[in-house]
């Protein structure tokens, strides 16, 4: 690798795209984009979901070919035809959903997606040295499963690093990591391209672009809208380049909560899956009118908590949960729906929706006690009024009430499913990652929308995993960590230093209240 | 700088933006028209002129009233078995077995009709078809239960059944319900006329099964997509996390989707008993509640693609008769066809969400 040199400018790029083009039948993904990205240069490549990011790093490492365009590495024209190829080039990818097998070593992962083989000490011994040299610390020999997905991550970077690429992209890296973590890891990128690697860094998080990256290409709707140097921008300018206008806030209004909708009591659930987490004795209360948060890294019980609230799991004592003021614990998920409860799950395709079926079907799903269905018979006009009215009412952008679940983006998706919901008149709604993936038009929608229920009365629950999200629409905030759950207590008291702490598990150090 | 160059396929496969309709529509006739042609040239490596042996498959069993009656004949069990497989197969629940089925309906049924035929009267058709009926649904029970017991798989459970439901027919028939009067051959006496299935077309002997079959399948059609329980159905085959979101009974769905299919194979295996063969003996299927699996999925598991893939099924088991006896080709080249069918089907399926692109050079 190269010594620690300030990068001159000027010089041959070390990736340089010209011009690139890919459409997906009538939709152009990207649409003659140039980006030119320095050796040494922490590069953000800025966009909403669905403006091209993902296609143009799937382009670089090969996994797709561009209709038309070039790529130049390091000066030369190359033709990267498949991600064995980009890797020999030197080009690397962490990528945000990792490929890693739970019941395999550290070692073992590294070993089976090397290009080269590697003797096992050999290759410990490779892999501590650059976890050491770049404060990446992990043991070659520990199962995966059990790991965190910070280690995982870890675990990710150094198989990367193995290789010494002289690219590394990085695609929204700090989506499931906590605040300390996310600190630990601009580290050790700073420290990489301060050796000459250049990164390209895919994120729409506006404050870690600012504090991170040299030089920021923004996209919107598969074309460079912008370059700029974040350092010199404010989020608002960056997010002007990114969306194309100016941005509401939502604004959270003091309010005197009600009764008690929605009480967990010594809610304790060991775990079915062995990689899964077991919960252990949550209590919680969430009253009529507020917002109770959870925050959390991914894989601490979320996932266990909600399915045991929505009834896909059910408890073992009936009084573990009580949804306005019944016991429910042992309830189907029909019968917690007829108490009130509505539940927006993380899974939109697939468990919020299905794919395949239109929107007009969709509705049925959870709206059947609404009129969709009558004596045994669906009723398909009621069905597609509801949907049309679901669509008009939350602005979702799609060919009609007949248009397949899978056809719209990911947040539009999320806008019917929220919808949907809301319309179908809850007193206790169940939100879990309201805006994960969704453009920031469609993030003040959803936001909007859960304020405007609790204002109407609703205990809302939201889980999520951006702490931005939570602090702005959340009365209270839990932490979630190992399948506990701290006390949750009002948005004021918390501050993003004591909620990364939580996250580690430590409840009594961060829950420190201000006295009363 | 080096360049690099690799060998790499001159086509690569790439997942559409949106799946197919064109490919939906088309991969079941694409499927049917390359079997045909790979038939074509397997016939003409065994140095059967191609022309003569498609006449001798595909026209000259059908060139008379008895001819076409034989092809309704045999597309009825198969038609049955399908419908009711499809239902389950649209849920995720996959009954492998309809035929074990098929043979537990038949003994049920005709053991109504042979032991109390006589007692029954003009009643005696319509209890063997209800016993028929639920003979097939108590075999597809077991491996529901044992489904929503103990998780065990109903694939294996179901196919296992299979092998038991034939070795009961055959202890029966070698044991307990042979005919006394049958000089020692392993069949049960046959059944009286007021047991049998009338015949539907003079000179065929294809029988009213037929419009049952038919009457099921817009039955099914109707079940599909106009009732709750059929969505529901559908959305535990499509999303099954979604089912579980939405609260619907993932065990409802088990035992409704076994029974539906267990009743239907069954009733295809007493048609079979009271209609063509008209006693119980050791073998009284050629595999219809297999090949009904394939049926399934070349109509895309929508009743109406059942009605003509049943049709097609039964069109190969007749070719391949009438190839056996004037091709002198082996009794196999029905089960070569069939198995084409099914392999150029699941190809062609790639196709509705993949395309083939040249890379750019």
């Amino acid at each position: 690798m190269t010594p620690a040199i300030p990068v001159p400018p000027r010089q041959v790029p070390r990736l340089a795209l010209r011009g690139i083009s890919k459409r997906y039948g009538s939709v152009v993904a990207n649409d003659r984009i140039d980006v030119e990205v320095a050796p040494g240069e922490i590069h953000a490549l800025l966009g909403e979901n669905g403006a091209g990011k993902s296609t143009l790093m799937k382009i670089v490492y090969g996994v797709t070919e561009p209709d038309s365009g070039s790529i130049e590495w390091e000066g030369a024209a190359v033709d990267i035809r498949s991600p064995a190829q980009a890797r020999r080039l030197g080009i690397a990818m962490v990528f945000q959903h990792f490929a890693l097998f739970e019941t395999l070593t550290v070692a073992e992962n590294i070993t089976l997606a090397l290009d080269e083989s590697m003797r096992a000490p050999q290759l410990a011994a490779r892999i501590e040295e650059v976890s050491q040299r770049y404060g990446l610390p992990i043991d070659p020999g520990q199962v995966l499963h059990g790991m965190s997905v910070g280690e995982r991550q870890r675990v990710e970077i150094v198989r990367c690093l193995l290789q010494r690429p002289r690219l590394l992209i990085m695609d929204e890296p700090t989506s499931v990591l906590t605040p300390q973590a996310v600190r630990q890891l601009f580290q050790t990128l700073r420290q990489l391209a301060a050796e000459g690697v250049s990164i390209l860094y895919i994120s729409h998080k506006l404050d870690e672009i600012r504090a991170l990256c040299d030089v920021a290409t923004i996209l919107r709707n598969g074309k460079v809208s912008g370059t700029a140097i974040p350092r010199e921008e404010s989020n608002a300018s960056l997010a002007r380049l990114m969306v194309g206008g100016e941005l509401k806030e939502c604004s959270l209004l003091p309010r005197q909560p009600g009764e008690p909708r929605l009480e967990l009591s010594d809610l304790t659930l060991p775990s079915t899956d062995p990689f899964g987490t077991s919960l252990h004795s949550i209590n919680l209360s969430v009253r009529a009118g507020e917002i109770v948060g959870i925050a959390g890294v991914s894989g601490n019980g979320q996932k266990e908590l909600l399915s045991a609230i929505s009834g896909e799991t059910s408890s073992a004592t009936a009084a573990a949960v009580r949804l306005c003021g019944v016991d429910a614990g042992r309830a189907s998920p029909v019968r917690r729906r007829r108490l009130g409860l509505r539940f927006v799950p993380e899974e939109r395709l697939g468990r919020g929706a299905v794919e395949e079926m239109s929107l007009a079907d969709n509705s049925v799903l959870t709206g059947a006690d609404f009129g969709l269905v009558r004596h045994g018979l669906l009723q398909k006009h009621a069905a597609r009024a509801f949907a049309r009215e679901t669509i008009d009412r939350f602005g979702v952008k799609c060919a009609g009430e007949l248009a397949l679940a899978e056809s719209l983006s990911g947040g539009n998706l999320q806008k019917f499913i929220v919808g949907r919901e809301i319309r179908l008149q809850p007193k206790v709604m169940l939100v879990a990652q309201p805006t994960w993936g969704v453009d920031i038009g469609a993030t003040l929608v959803i936001r909007q929308a859960l304020i405007d229920l609790r204002d109407a009365g609703v205990a809302v629950l939201v889980v999520s995993e951006e702490l931005e999200e939570l602090f702005s629409i959340c009365d209270r905030i839990a932490v979630i960590a190992g399948g506990r759950l701290s006390e949750a207590m009002p948005s004021s008291h918390w501050s993003a230093e004591s909620v990364g702490l939580s996250m580690t598990g430590v409840f009594e150090a961060a829950a420190r209240p201000e006295p009363a | 700088m080096r360049s690099h160059r690799y060998w790499t396929w001159p086509l690569r496969l790439e997942r559409r933006a949106e799946p197919s309709t064109i490919m939906r529509i088309a991969s079941s006739p694409l499927a049917a028209v390359l079997m045909l042609l790979t038939g074509v040239v397997t016939l003409s490596a065994l140095g059967k002129d191609p022309v003569a042996a498609f006449k001798v498959f595909f026209v000259e069993p059908f060139s008379s009233i008895y001819g076409i009656g034989e092809l309704l004949l045999k597309a009825t069990p198969l038609m049955l078995c399908a419908l009711g497989l499809s239902v389950g197969y649209r849920a995720n629940v996959w009954n492998i077995g309809a035929e074990g089925q098929l043979t537990v309906g038949a003994i049920a049924g005709s053991g109504v009709g042979l032991f109390y035929g006589a007692a029954l009267g003009s009643w005696a058709l319509p209890a063997m078809l209800l016993a028929g009926i639920l003979g097939g649904m108590a075999w597809a029970a077991i491996p529901a239960l044992l489904r929503t017991r103990f998780n065990t798989s109903e694939i294996f459970v179901s196919l296992m059944l299979v092998y038991i439901a034939q070795l009961l027919l055959s202890y029966l028939v070698h044991g307990p319900w042979r005919d006394p009067e049958g000089q020692n051959f392993p069949q049960s006496q046959a059944l009286a006329d007021n047991a049998l299935m009338p015949a539907l077309i003079e000179g065929a002997r294809v029988t009213g099964g037929l419009l049952i079959a038919l009457a099921l399948a817009a039955l099914s059609w109707w079940f599909g997509s106009a009732t709750a329980a059929g969505f529901r159905m559908r959305v535990s085959g499509m999303a099954p996390a979604a089912a579980t979101y939405a609260g619907f009974s993932a065990h409802g769905n088990i035992w409704l989707a076994m029974l539906i299919g267990g009743g239907t194979a069954g009733l295809a295996g007493l048609l079979e008993v009271a209609g063509p063969i008209g006693i119980l003996q050791p073998v009284i299927s050629p595999g219809y509640g297999f090949t009904a699996i394939i049926v399934a999925f070349v109509g895309r598991l929508h009743p109406l693609g059942i009605v003509f893939g049943s049709l097609l099924m039964s069109a190969l088991y007749l070719g391949g008769e009438s190839a056996q006896i004037e091709l002198q080709l082996p009794s196999s080249v029905s089960g070569v066809f069939q198995a084409l069918l099914l392999f150029f089907l699941l190809a062609a399926e790639l196709f509705i969400h993949f395309r083939l692109r040249r890379p750019r050079r």
